[in-house]
């Protein structure tokens, strides 16, 4: 058996370029359809990160940026889940880089400038690269939901944003997390880029209590698929042979 | 019922927002101290081999307005056409090459460059060769999805005559989108326009 191609992405169930709900896509979504093309070996190849680029302290956001003796204000919080592809595998060695407002709802962006104060101890910048099995995990603390110039009143929900390479550069996507239980995840015009309500409920975190650390952690799971290689004893390809 | 394939779903992508550069270009942004350099800052180093070059552009909206809040990823072969990567198969590339570029755009001017060196050819899957290019990744506030395009050298006229992919854009008109113009000195200005009438070839794969 040898790797095919990457399979086709479902350009259905991503969102589509123009959402007029979201107003900034209506002047950056490209008019023209997407030219069709099967992956080549630019695709399928991908620059892999090793670990021994991270730092000990790259997935603790609550003291990565913090001062000596001091952390980050907010709910602590472990996220953990499992990079797969389509056809269930875990993804080893993929980096997973992450980025958040604080527990107030601000970043650290010269462009954020909402009146909840930034926390000095709080980057909220973090990465990871996935263990033999896809699996990674983080510690942060919960972003607070903020407002943003769209509609007159919209708010985003709590939401961690998340890039990730695979062993491909077809597979780069990039994404966020929202929270079990936010009100404000099914008000969002962001989240409401995305078609169906199955596809939004898979950004959505769990809660998990068996990974949650007692008198200390609460934690949420967040599981990821990347896009998967055709498996084949047929597809002819002169490449690597 | 009909049982379908048991396969799993995507994660669906969101767009990376106007504060991409916090996760991943802190430094350019100036949150400094917690990586030592972003990643994707240096493609090559003094014994890179190959012919360097320079990239240059902006990616541009509807309005003719500059995007000063993307991020613009590059990921090229080397100089003699091999990638930097596990899933290449032919040889061993240029440990002195990294691969991968990662550029925020200017604050002001909305520009993005990348030190790099010229591509060299990689086959297609049917054994032909492509003609050299450099696969662009561009993610910002309002894109909902990374759009996919490649940058051709416009100097390599013959080799893109017959790369298979240029070959597959019904449109002709619409191939000088994705050709990078040389500006001498070895750098290469290659401008990214999201809509209009000279809108670049955008690739689904």
């Amino acid at each position: 058996m040898t790797k095919g191609g990457f399979i086709q992405r479902d350009r259905a169930w991503h969102p589509p370029a123009y959402a007029p709900g979201y107003k900034t896509s209506v002047t950056r979504a490209p008019g023209r359809p997407l030219i069709s093309m099967p992956t080549t070996l630019s695709e399928e190849t991908g620059p892999v990160f090793g670990r021994d680029m991270l730092g000990p302290r790259d997935n603790d956001l609550i003291l990565n940026f913090a001062r000596d003796g001091e952390a980050a204000i907010g709910e602590r919080i472990i996220v953990h889940g499992r990079v797969t592809d389509e056809h269930g595998r875990g993804v080893p060695n993929a980096l997973i880089e992450v980025w958040q407002a604080n527990a107030g709802g601000r970043y650290r962006h010269r462009k954020d400038g909402y009146l909840a104060p930034l926390d000095p101890n709080f980057g909220g910048c973090g990465r990871m690269v996935t263990d033999a099995e896809g699996r990674y995990e983080f510690r942060t603390v919960k972003p607070g939901p903020y407002p943003w110039p769209n509609g007159v009143n919209d708010w985003r929900p709590s939401h961690i944003h998340f890039s990730l390479f695979g062993s491909g550069f077809a597979q780069r996507l990039i994404s966020q997390m929202y929270f079990e239980g936010d009100p404000l995840i099914w008000q969002c015009p962001i989240v409401r880029t995305i078609p169906s309500d199955a596809a939004v409920e898979r950004l959505i975190a769990a809660q998990d209590m068996t990974a949650t650390i007692p008198m200390d952690a609460l934690a949420y799971r967040f599981d990821i698929v990347l896009r998967g290689r055709r498996q084949t004893l047929f597809e002819t390809r002169k490449e690597g042979l | 019922m009909t049982r379908r394939p048991d396969t799993l779903k995507e994660t669906p992508s969101q767009t990376a927002g106007p504060y991409v550069h916090i996760g991943c270009t802190p430094n350019f942004l100036g949150n400094t101290g917690i990586y030592p350099e972003d990643l994707g800052a240096r493609m090559v180093n003094d014994r890179t081999r190959g012919e360097r070059i320079t990239i240059t552009g902006t990616v541009w909206d509807g309005t003719g307005t500059a995007l000063r809040d993307a991020l613009v990823e590059i990921w090229q072969a080397d100089a003699d056409g091999l990638y930097p990567s596990p899933e290449e198969t032919r040889g061993a590339a240029d440990p002195d090459f990294a691969g991968f570029g990662r550029s925020g755009c200017d604050w002001e001017t909305g520009a993005f460059t990348f030190a790099t060196v010229k591509p060299g050819r990689v086959p297609y899957p049917d054994g032909r060769l492509q003609a050299p290019h450099v696969t662009v990744w561009i993610a910002a506030r309002g894109i909902n999805t990374g759009l996919h395009t490649r940058m051709y050298f416009a100097d390599e006229a013959d080799a893109n005559a017959e790369d298979p992919v240029l070959a597959r854009i019904e449109h002709r008109n619409r191939v000088p989108s994705l050709l990078a113009q040389p500006e001498g000195n070895g750098v290469y200005r290659f401008d990214i326009r999201l809509q209009g009438d000279h809108e670049t070839v955008f690739f689904d794969m």
